[in-house]
């Protein structure tokens, strides 16, 4: 981990001059230099099917204009924030304490209020604070409050959230370098951005380099990518590792996220539930990989997933995002950790036997959105957290550099890659531009509903009954729909 | 004759009271390492690092850099001071036990002792409402709660003791078979007051069960995370399961500051003080020994 | 006998605290419970409550619904009978070796016979696992009996979890492991209770451990022994967290672990009238096996506390 750390922070070493004249220049006009031309290019390659689209939602989007930040209002002596753990405070308190607005914070007080979301405890909380939120004391008013995007759009679609540029006055410009998905996750029918995120979470498929160069002769990413860039092709590659006595994948939901965030509609319209071609998709196949063998069965988390990360572990490979890689990937392939004093070199189990490619299907995994809450008394100091935690590409990038986030900075990331990024864990493979790629792929646009955490979480349950073979497909659906309409009394399902 | 008999019928007891006593310590010691295995690998976790795949059931060396990890300056920003957690709970069981047994022994005494019309009503209904799932009303209490401004307060985690359905029932059935009420009468008749009595001859003889219902009591409050979670916001009221989870929820979710390590080692830690509560307790039940012999 | 009439008022006056702090903490959301078990009532996930004014409301309340909740619940894939019949399996799987055991254990430590040695011990470490939380311990056996878990590799990898019974053995095994010594100690403590000239007599009349133990111990700790069947059968029927820690939110395998309560705690946040309904039947199935229970194994105490004029 410590070498990651070192060749991050060379690379960023390298880039610094660089960043922080773009960062001067983005302020002021947005039509600087190398960056912003590059920018415009990854824009065009990718604009497509949905360009057009896009340029109408800005024209109209242009009417709200930015509000004036001179007039936001900042009465308020404590600034409450609400979230489930503590991973924000930390950024806030890093990155953010020093780059601060002063002035802002002038006799204001932070107060975190932090209620994990076991048992739903979070979102009850949250609710109840938002739904006292005109009668509640100015000092007990939330300010801000975080979510995640399975169910961001819970609080997306209700008017507690404050618009991004309307109300909060950041300007489409400070959002540029932000991937177009963080964004999707948090516009509301009408096209208004009601939150932003300071990461991104695109992932890739991560797989063990033995065990391809046993079976496909190559490790190469670029040729075990063309040899697994359908499922079609997947599913070959996986019956070729059943005859060498290798797993494809770990277990029933490792590839559940490809499917689930390439969906054609939402889970729910108009308080109807529907399933999605591509999630049954994901249940017919995993159903065939459960059957022919294809996956070892277990479930995400288990020790048997874990293990399988050890590069003698039976598992070709597994899909992860970006924090997936340091924090479970490596950990779990050492066979000496850190903590025991195992070096971070080749030789200690899987270190440097793992690549990486993109796999068959864009996705991300997880990811965390602030949002500013309606009534807050404090909404120019919710302003400058949002310009400086997830605009401003110098603290994105030390971000990055840190705490190994992948950060939601276009700029930052590329500078990276420019800096001549590898990455040791990889066998020196220079995984961010998979990253950014997939990132820049993720369209999630009509495709998030309020609903996605129960439907996603008793789906993939229901389903497991399935692929053991004790119940049909029909009978785990059954299950499902009475499980979720529980879940969600306010809807129906056929 | 009969002497000789006499004789071989005490070896045959003799045998089968060995046999017995083997029978006995075999389970016991079967018992013991069952119960003692989540303790032992608790205790190894809490010497493992911050990710810990699989089970090991040989110790690593982080035993005291985990201590450490509880008392530094990072968890104080994350999860507030251990001790004061530490001290909340303490608080908060302790008045919550006392308030429960004393309380539920006093109502049991009423209905057992005294003959007054509502007697078999009210036995009944306490009876009935220990049967409500404590579930069914959690969200209208919350509510109820937010609305009484009792948030971040002890009150609510403490007062509701002195109703504990549970712990009258037990008392009550201690009390049908172990406070005859010819006590009770003879202390009339030394003029004692009723409440006097109630706390001066009543209280000491049932302590085998005040001391049990105490442990228990205890125990589920120092565990209990329903309630406090859902009513502790600031963190320098929090107790060590609201804590707990907080640590967990960095597991789940927040893989830079999880650290599995920490969290065992805090196990380890919020589990002594109930250890010692109990050996504490536990010695005042086997004084029931002596008092069936004075009953007797 | 004059006396005892004037004493009545300390009865109301001692129960005082209790009714006055019940009604105040339970009661009245009790009753809310039960009053929302006869509405047409849910409340959207799919929004939060409007702060800005006009925008529609998270609550959909439709009145007044009759036994409609009942109804839905109770058919036949409603919730109470997807999950009744699998909890109480898994409270009798605990159950069961925990209340063998326990009686064992107890007559053994109380035998003044056997003569036990390091009786402190034991007694202080049966007692331990139920100081660990739930959730914890839950977690540990999870490990040790998963796929690839060290038990499951011992026992050359059944996968007991994916099994039926096997996962309910798990679950039964934890709540037996969280709560024997707890039992034990009940009992205990009604049998230190009983008289040990008792004993003794019996001893000199030649009657064997099986003897003494049904026909002297058993009896007498009737009263303990009703309030460990009925306490532990209503936390059996209100089980949740090992079975949840086990087998998710789904109760996996085949939904074996799907308990009431985990019902209760799925739809609590929006499906508010049906889970109100199915709270107030897990209410009344607890209350009639209760009091039948009590009826059977205590009804001696229950009438010498009730009869119309003590024995004195």
């Amino acid at each position: 981990m410590a070498q990651i750390k070192k060749i991050l922070a060379g690379a960023l070493a390298l880039c610094m001059a660089g960043s922080v004249l773009t960062a001067c220049g983005g302020d002021k006009e947005g039509d600087t230099g190398s960056t912003g031309g590059s920018e415009s290019k990854t824009e065009d390659a990718k604009g497509g099917s949905e360009g057009g689209n896009e340029e109408k939602k800005e024209d109209t989007k242009e009417e709200t204009k930015p509000a004036d930040t001179a007039s936001l209002v900042n009465t308020g002596k404590v600034y409450n924030v609400y979230c489930w753990n503590t991973e924000f405070k930390e950024r806030f308190e890093k990155y953010y304490e020093g780059a601060k607005d002063t002035a802002l914070w002038d006799g204001v007080t932070i107060n975190w209020v932090i209620n994990p979301n076991e048992g739903n405890n979070y979102q009850t909380k949250l609710d109840e604070a938002i739904k006292k939120q005109s009668s509640a004391a100015d000092d007990e008013k939330v300010d801000l409050f975080l979510v995640e995007a399975d169910y961001a759009m819970k609080y997306v679609n209700s008017d507690a959230c404050l618009d991004v540029i309307g109300e909060i006055g950041i300007t489409k410009d400070d959002l540029k370098d932000q991937y177009k998905y963080t964004q999707d996750v948090m516009t509301d029918s009408n096209g208004t951005l009601k939150g932003l995120s300071w990461q991104a979470t695109p992932g890739l498929f991560l797989y063990n380099a033995e065990y391809a160069k046993e079976v496909l002769g190559t490790d190469d990413p670029d040729e075990v990518q063309a040899q697994i860039s359908d499922w079609t092709k997947f599913g070959e590659v996986a019956q070729k590792m059943k005859d060498k006595g290798i797993f494809m994948v770990s277990g029933y939901d490792d590839t559940y996220r490809c499917f689930s965030n390439n969906v054609s509609g939402p889970w729910v319209t108009d308080g109807k539930i529907t399933i999605d071609p591509q999630i049954k998709a994901w249940a017919d196949q995993t159903k065939e990989y459960s059957d022919k063998g294809y996956n070892n069965g277990t479930s995400l988390w288990d020790p048997a997933w874990t293990a399988g990360q050890k590069i003698d572990g039976k598992v070709f490979g597994y899909f992860f995002s970006t924090w997936g890689i340091p924090f479970t990937l490596l950990p779990n392939t050492l066979d000496k950790s850190a903590d025991e004093g195992g070096e971070m070199a080749e030789g200690n189990g899987g270190y440097g036997k793992w690549r990486a490619c993109k796999g068959p299907q864009s996705y991300f995994w997880g990811g965390t959105w602030i949002v500013g809450c309606f009534g807050s008394d404090n909404v120019a100091i919710t302003r400058d957290v949002m310009l400086k935690l997830t605009c401003d590409a110098d603290i994105m990038a030390q971000i990055t550099e840190n705490e190994q986030d992948y950060t939601n900075n276009k700029a930052a990331i590329k500078k990276l890659i420019d800096g001549g990024y590898t990455n040791p864990f990889l066998g020196g493979q220079n995984h961010l531009v998979l990253l950014s790629d997939a990132a820049e792929q993720i369209d999630l646009t009509g495709k998030v509903s309020a609903y996605d955490q129960g439907c996603n979480e008793e789906f993939q349950g229901a389903m497991k009954d399935y692929f053991q073979g004790t119940v049909t497909y029909d009978e785990a659906l059954a299950k499902f729909k009475t499980n979720i309409t529980t879940k969600y009394g306010d809807l129906t399902m056929d | 004759m009969a002497r000789i008999e006499g004789i071989a019928g005490e070896n045959e007891d003799q045998v089968k009271l060995k046999i017995r006593q083997g029978v006995a310590y075999a389970v016991l010691i079967l018992l013991m390492f069952i119960s003692l295995l989540p303790f032992y690998l608790l205790l190894i976790n809490a010497t493992r690092g911050k990710v810990q795949p699989g089970i090991k059931f040989i110790p690593e060396g982080q035993f005291f850099k985990n201590i450490g990890k509880i008392f530094n300056d990072a968890y104080k920003a994350n999860y507030g001071s251990f001790i004061k957690s530490f001290f909340n709970s303490i608080f908060v069981s302790s008045v919550s036990t006392v308030l429960c047994v004393y309380f539920s022994a006093l109502t049991a005494y009423a209905v057992h002792v005294y003959d007054f019309k509502l007697k078999k009503s009210v036995h009944t209904f306490i009876l009935l409402v220990m049967m409500v799932p404590t579930q069914a009303s959690a969200i209208g209490l919350y509510r109820m709660l937010v609305s009484m401004k009792l948030t971040n307060s002890f009150i609510p985690l403490t007062i509701p003791a002195i109703a504990a359905p549970a712990t009258y029932f037990f008392m009550i059935q201690y009390m049908a078979s172990a406070l005859p009420l010819e006590i009770v009468e003879a202390a009339r008749m030394d003029g004692c007051g009723e409440y006097k009595t109630f706390n001066i001859i009543v209280l000491p003889i049932l302590k085998p069960a005040l001391a049990v219902q105490a442990i228990f009591v205890f125990v589920s409050n120092w565990n209990n995370l329903f309630l406090p979670q859902m009513l502790l916001d600031d963190q320098s009221k929090k107790t060590i399961p609201v804590v707990l989870q907080l640590i967990k929820a960095n597991i789940d979710s927040n893989p830079m500051t999880a650290d599995a390590g920490l969290m065992n080692m805090f196990m380890v830690l919020a589990i002594l003080p109930v250890v010692i509560i109990y050996l504490l307790l536990s010695k005042n039940i086997v004084g029931g020994v002596s008092l069936g012999a004075v009953k007797g | 006998m004059r006396k005892t009439i004037s004493y009545a008022k300390w009865g109301y006056i001692f129960l005082i605290p209790f009714v006055l702090i019940y009604t105040i903490f339970s009661l009245v959301p009790l009753l809310e419970t039960f009053g929302f078990s006869f509405l047409d009532y849910t409340v959207s996930q799919g929004s939060v409550s409007s702060i800005r004014g006009g925008g529609e409301d998270t609550i959909i309340n439709n009145g007044f619904c009759g036994l409609a909740n009942y109804i839905k619940v109770m058919k036949s894939d409603g919730i109470f009978n997807m999950s009744f019949r699998s909890t109480v399996v898994l409270w009798l799987v605990g159950f069961i070796p925990q209340i063998v055991i326990s009686l064992l254990l107890a007559s053994w430590f109380t035998d003044i016979r056997l003569k036990l040695k390091a009786q402190g011990f034991f007694k202080t470490v049966m007692y331990m696992p139920n100081v660990i939380m739930a959730s914890a311990l839950s977690v540990l056996f999870f490990s040790l009996f998963t796929k690839s878990g060290a038990i499951d590799d011992l026992l050359g990898g059944p996968d007991l979890l994916k099994n039926e019974w096997g996962a309910r053995g798990v679950v039964g095994f934890i709540n037996f492991l969280m709560w024997y010594g707890n039992t034990t100690i009940m009992l205990m403590a009604a049998m230190m209770g009983i008289d040990t000239s008792l004993y003794e007599a019996a001893q000199i009349d030649g009657a064997n451990p099986s003897q003494v133990f049904w026909q002297i111990t058993m009896p007498l700790i009737k009263p303990i022994l009703a309030y460990v069947f009925v306490t532990s059968m209503i936390g059996g029927l209100q089980m949740y967290d090992v079975p949840y820690l086990i087998g998710g939110t789904q109760g996996n395998p085949n939904g074996v672990l799907k308990t009431l309560v985990s019902q209760i705690q799925l739809g609590k946040n929006s499906s508010v009238g049906a889970v109100s309904a199915l709270s107030i039947i897990v209410f009344i199935v607890s209350a009639v096996l209760g009091f039948i229970t009590l009826k059977i194994m205590d009804d001696q105490s229950i009438k010498t506390r009730y009869g119309k004029k003590k024995k004195k």
